[in-house]
């Protein structure tokens, strides 16, 4: 039955991870930017959360999505936009300086009484009850991450797959420059890919806040370098490998989590990252990346 | 020259301080085939891509029916009328032939007719038709150029910009697509060639300009097919 419940952890936890990973996967595919202030994006919805403590639900809610939405675009047009065609260097240093920046606004706009920064969410507390199944205990924000990570992945990939931007992208992320020859809109696809990345980061912070309801200045960074540790080990070329590392890293996270006991819960770190080098040894190219493979898909 | 349809106008293109394109004057007039040939580094690709905008120009102009190209961006080029179908035909391999096709539609202006100019297609390469849920990656070097082309031609292009499509062809495969090309020219559809084979390029195109070291060194008709001396002193100046 612990089992069980562990397995239930894992991939609920997971899930969430996942979408954290697609939606560093889907900007990454059209630009070959990785975005560490993906995080901060996470960060700012659940201050959103948090402040709207109290309000109805679905208010906070869609302010979450409105805010986390306009920072992402946002992001995209102040940012990444006039640097476009920099080196990748020079990108990926921006997306720290952006991190850095968003997280000391943070620190500066949310500083408490006591000096302390910490807010709590308590928009949807009331996930955290358990519903009975069986022999079973199992909280319903477990099961609202998983429906709702399952039904953003149909979505995404139905967007992906039956639609014209979502082959626009798809193309986009193999061979840009082709795409653009046969008429692809790159400001078009690329505000598209932040867009959806944002709608998965306010997801991520809903969902999120539930289980860890203490948002802090660093509150999505933690989440985003996990998770980019979890796509590098699904491998970042395909986005259902990155998409299958986000959740495994939630996944071991949860589980041994569960597992450990809590004189040795301090190894956690440890642990998962241990199996990350074990991994990356094993399988340079990510743990999903077919066995035998010359050509690269990039999505 | 009313009837000009792509018109370049002392273009000059660099990649940093060196030019691939100097001077550069010539004129594709409505429903021509203009042939563009010379050796390796002459500038042919890049004259192509400048048209295109994928590379900056540096100095001239360059007009489509009128309206000035310079500066404009590659999608932007593709949506006012320019197809190109790139050197080594840039298809997508990981995605079907169809959905190929659908990337062609990205550039169209007009979104009637997309039937009739499918049906037109399938008629001029039946690959692409029968081949059609394949992955483009799976192709024939030969079926992947038609693809390219009949990608191209979804957009319902004014101009056509081939960057040598009979590279690495079989010569059956190569007639296919040459006898293709006269078919689209007769839709209305202008086309700039660029070739490697100088003869063939010649003896089809209404007139073929010889292009090296960046510079337009000569300008040939069908009939000067033969005229290897002037050809030769061209390719070598």
């Amino acid at each position: 039955m612990t089992t069980v419940q562990y397995l239930i952890d894992g991939v609920s936890l997971g899930t969430i991870y996942g979408l954290v990973a697609i939606g560093i996967g889907l900007v990454f595919g059209v630009m070959r930017l990785v975005n560490f202030a993906y995080g901060e994006l996470i960060t700012a919805g659940g201050y959103t959360l948090a402040y709207l403590n109290g309000q109805p639900p679905v208010i906070a809610i869609l302010a979450c999505f409105g805010v986390v939405i306009a920072l992402a675009l946002l992001q995209e047009r102040i940012a990444f936009r006039p640097l476009r065609g920099a080196s990748p260097a020079t990108m990926l240093v921006t997306t720290f300086a952006i991190s850095f920046l968003l997280q000391s606004v943070y620190v500066l706009a949310f500083r408490g009484a006591e000096g302390q920064q910490g807010k709590v969410v308590a928009t949807l507390g009331g996930l955290n009850t358990a519903v009975t199944i069986g022999s079973l205990r199992v909280r319903w924000i477990l099961i609202v991450s998983v429906i709702v990570g399952v039904v953003l992945l149909v979505l995404i990939s139905l967007v992906l797959g039956r639609t014209s931007i979502g082959l626009h992208m798809r193309a986009a992320a193999v061979d840009f420059r082709t795409a653009r020859i046969l008429g692809v809109r790159a400001d078009r696809v690329i505000v598209f890919a932040f867009f959806v990345a944002g709608i998965l980061a306010a997801t991520v912070s809903v969902l999120l806040t539930v289980q860890f309801p203490l948002v802090d200045p660093q509150y999505g960074v933690n989440v985003t370098i996990l998770a980019l540790v979890g796509v590098v080990v699904g491998g970042l070329d395909r986005l259902w490998t990155a998409t299958l590392g986000g959740f495994s890293i939630g996944f071991a996270y949860a589980l041994f989590g569960d597992v450990l006991s809590s004189t040795h819960r301090v190894y956690l770190q440890s642990v998962v990252f241990g199996l990350v080098i074990v991994v990356l040894l094993l399988r340079p190219r990510g743990l999903f990346a077919p066995w035998r493979s010359a050509a690269v898909e990039r999505m | 020259m009313s009837d000009a349809m792509l018109d370049l106008e002392s273009v000059e293109v660099r990649y940093g301080a060196v030019p691939a394109v100097r001077d550069l004057t010539l004129t594709v007039s409505r429903g021509e085939i203009v042939g563009l040939i010379g050796p390796n580094g002459a500038g042919k690709s890049t004259t192509l891509h400048a048209i295109m905008g994928v590379v900056p120009v540096a100095r001239g102009e360059i007009r489509l029916a009128g309206q000035r190209l310079r500066r404009a961006r590659p999608e932007d080029v593709a949506r006012a009328g320019v197809a190109l179908v790139p050197e080594g035909r840039h298809v997508f391999p990981h995605l079907t032939v169809e959905e190929n096709l659908r990337l062609g539609l990205a550039g169209r202006r007009r979104r009637n007719g997309i039937r009739d100019d499918l049906d037109w297609i399938h008629r001029l390469f039946p690959v692409v038709k029968d081949f059609g849920s394949r992955h483009a990656g799976a192709l024939s070097g030969g079926q992947q150029q038609q693809l390219a082309i009949a990608r191209a031609l979804l957009a319902q292009p004014d101009v056509l910009l081939l960057d040598e499509p009979s590279l690495g062809l079989a010569p059956t495969v190569v007639e296919t697509v040459f006898s293709a090309l006269a078919e689209i020219r007769d839709k209305g559809v202008t086309i700039l060639l660029v070739e490697q084979r100088a003869q063939l390029t010649i003896s089809f195109a209404d007139r073929t300009h010889v292009l090296s070291n960046g510079r337009l060194r000569l300008t040939l008709g069908p009939n000067d097919a033969g005229d290897t001396d002037r050809l030769a002193a061209a390719y070598l100046s």
